[in-house]
């Protein structure tokens, strides 16, 4: 398959980059308003052209550890759900995380808590940023703002996660899912068949056996262990912070919003310049590792901040570390599903810039 | 050129459809689009609408409050959706059950009776071409020879043999809107 442009929905350009990525295997579980991802690759079959195994598991449970012994065996493997799903699906990426397996979760994120509903949401940051299961760890949280975004992330989220043996997390919402905009795809890349020197692929003479374990009772062996795993997450937010930033040259006040928010502020930002509001938007691409040190130097230089999330205001916790007091943070959100629009946005941050 | 557009109605009547044809006739003429569908619980009450912009920038925000152009095919979205279009802005409806028709004088008004006449000439499942026929006349933006490539892409193989009625639909359409 060529570079090709298509008109697809988000949860579509998810499925078809991760066949053209190279992916080796899909393990999921249907739940609106992502299971296009299934039904995508259902329809698209990949085992018949690049060898790529789309399972539909018996639970989210099921899919999570399918991706554990996949990962184990270095495969380049994945799953997807909504926030509901993604809860259930947690004690099996804390034991990924912990046995240092690289692979890609996406959650395409809904309303809660609870069931909640099936519109778009951004409740579930603190859960993809700071752990979401138990034990010291994180993912890797990427975050796309468009259907483009949605496909060249998943190679990168592959990527980053095989660079650090860390599971990836594309964090989206029910309207980048559902949504269809122009999408430039790549040419199909092949399956790998490279045995990684980890990865439990059969022990030949030459090495002492790979285990794969996330269980060390030696509290000594376990903190140094903790210790390799912080060192790396330090090295991730060195290495890896990505963020956009828009009309932040000569802004007096800054919207901070990633995601569906970050295309709303897009446009509220038009709106304030064209009333003589100077407005910036500082968008994070990855919400772990955090641009904590862009938005200390942006602190410097703005009067305030407004974080705009759907949600009660998760993400403007982490927008408050970095500028620690430097400057006026605050949050405005809408929940529940209900998304807010440009015009609301600017209303919001003109009572923010009165105080 | 950025045009806001809504498109709200019945489910079944091609709403999320005629939107997606919209944003693949603009991806023929190598405008930015984007197309967003209502998905929750007022779709499964058995309304739909869906949001489509064609630009020639960027597009930043896919969620509006506010249309240049919003197209109307039931009295729940005309109540609705009356209101959001900007002043200056245009709105397209078709007359079929509608009860209140729309009383802004800060927008130009056209009716479109395309449940009629496609009921009329039999052609009643391309229903929405013949609203889409009336759009592209009074917001001369899609070329209909795009259109009918956004057609081809939007449409599986199988329905390929009824592109010519949906393009008469189309020719249709564009005779029959009236300025209201």
């Amino acid at each position: 398959m060529e570079k090709e442009l298509r008109l697809m929905k988000g949860n579509e350009a998810i499925a078809e980059a991760a066949i053209r990525a190279g992916a080796d295997g899909y393990f999921g579980y249907p739940i609106t308003p992502q299971s296009e991802i299934l039904e995508y690759l259902m329809e698209a079959n990949p085992q018949e052209t690049t060898g790529m195994v789309v399972l539909q598991a018996e639970s989210e449970v099921a899919a999570i550890n399918m991706v554990y012994g996949g990962a184990a065996c270095g495969k380049k493997v994945m799953t997807s759900s909504s926030s509901p799903g993604i809860s259930l699906k947690q004690e099996g990426i804390t034991y990924i995380a912990g046995a240092e397996l690289p692979c890609l979760i996406v959650n395409v994120v809904r309303g809660g808590p609870g069931l909640g509903t099936i519109q778009p949401a951004q409740s579930d940051y603190f859960q993809a940023t700071k752990g979401g299961g138990h034990g010291d760890y994180h993912l890797l949280v990427l975050a796309p703002s468009s259907v483009q975004e949605m496909a060249d992330f998943v190679e990168l989220a592959f990527d980053l996660a095989f660079k650090y043996r860390n599971p990836s997390m594309i964090l989206s919402d029910g309207a980048i899912g559902q949504m269809m905009e122009k999408v430039w795809l790549k040419p199909q890349k092949k399956r790998s068949e490279e045995l990684l020197p980890w990865a439990t692929t059969g022990k030949p003479a030459t090495r002492e056996r790979n285990i794969i374990t996330s269980l060390d009772l030696d509290p000594e062996r376990q903190e140094k262990f903790n210790q390799k795993l912080i060192a790396k997450y330090r090295e991730m937010e060195e290495k890896e912070v990505r963020f956009e930033e828009f009309m932040t040259e000569d802004a007096e006040y800054l919207f901070v919003a990633y995601g569906t928010s970050a295309r709303i502020c897009q446009k509220a930002l038009q709106l304030a310049r064209n009333e003589g509001i100077k407005a910036g938007l500082l968008r994070p691409i990855t919400l772990y590792p955090f641009p904590k040190k862009r938005l200390a130097e942006l602190a410097d230089r703005v009067r305030g901040m407004l974080s705009v999330e759907m949600s009660a205001g998760q993400m403007v916790e982490d927008v408050m570390l970095s500028v620690n007091g430097k400057t006026r943070v605050s949050h405005y959100g809408r929940m529940g599903g209900m998304i807010p629009t440009p015009e609301e946005v600017l209303e919001n941050m003109k009572l923010f810039i009165k105080g | 050129m950025t045009e806001e557009i809504i498109i709200a109605g019945f489910g079944g009547q091609g709403v999320l459809s005629m939107g997606k044809i919209m944003a693949y006739s603009g991806m023929m003429q190598d405008m930015e689009v984007s197309w967003m569908p209502s998905y929750g619980p007022e779709m499964r009450g058995g309304t739909a609408n869906v949001n489509v912009i064609l630009s020639d920038e960027r597009i930043s925000s896919p969620i509006l409050r506010s249309f240049d152009t919003a197209i109307i095919l039931n009295q729940q979205s005309m109540d609705k959706f009356e209101h959001a279009v900007k002043p200056g802005g245009m709105l397209i409806y078709d007359g079929n059950g509608i009860t209140r028709h729309p009383q802004r004088q800060d927008i130009s008004i056209y009716r479109i009776d395309a449940a009629e006449e496609a009921s009329k000439m039999k052609m009643q499942k391309m229903f929405n071409m013949f609203v889409m026929g009336g759009f592209m006349k009074v917001k001369p933006i899609l070329e209909t020879e795009n259109v009918i490539k956004g057609l081809k892409k939007s449409l599986p193989d199988r329905y390929h043999h009824l592109i010519p009625m949906n393009e008469q639909a189309i020719k249709r359409g564009m005779e029959i809107i009236v300025k209201v």
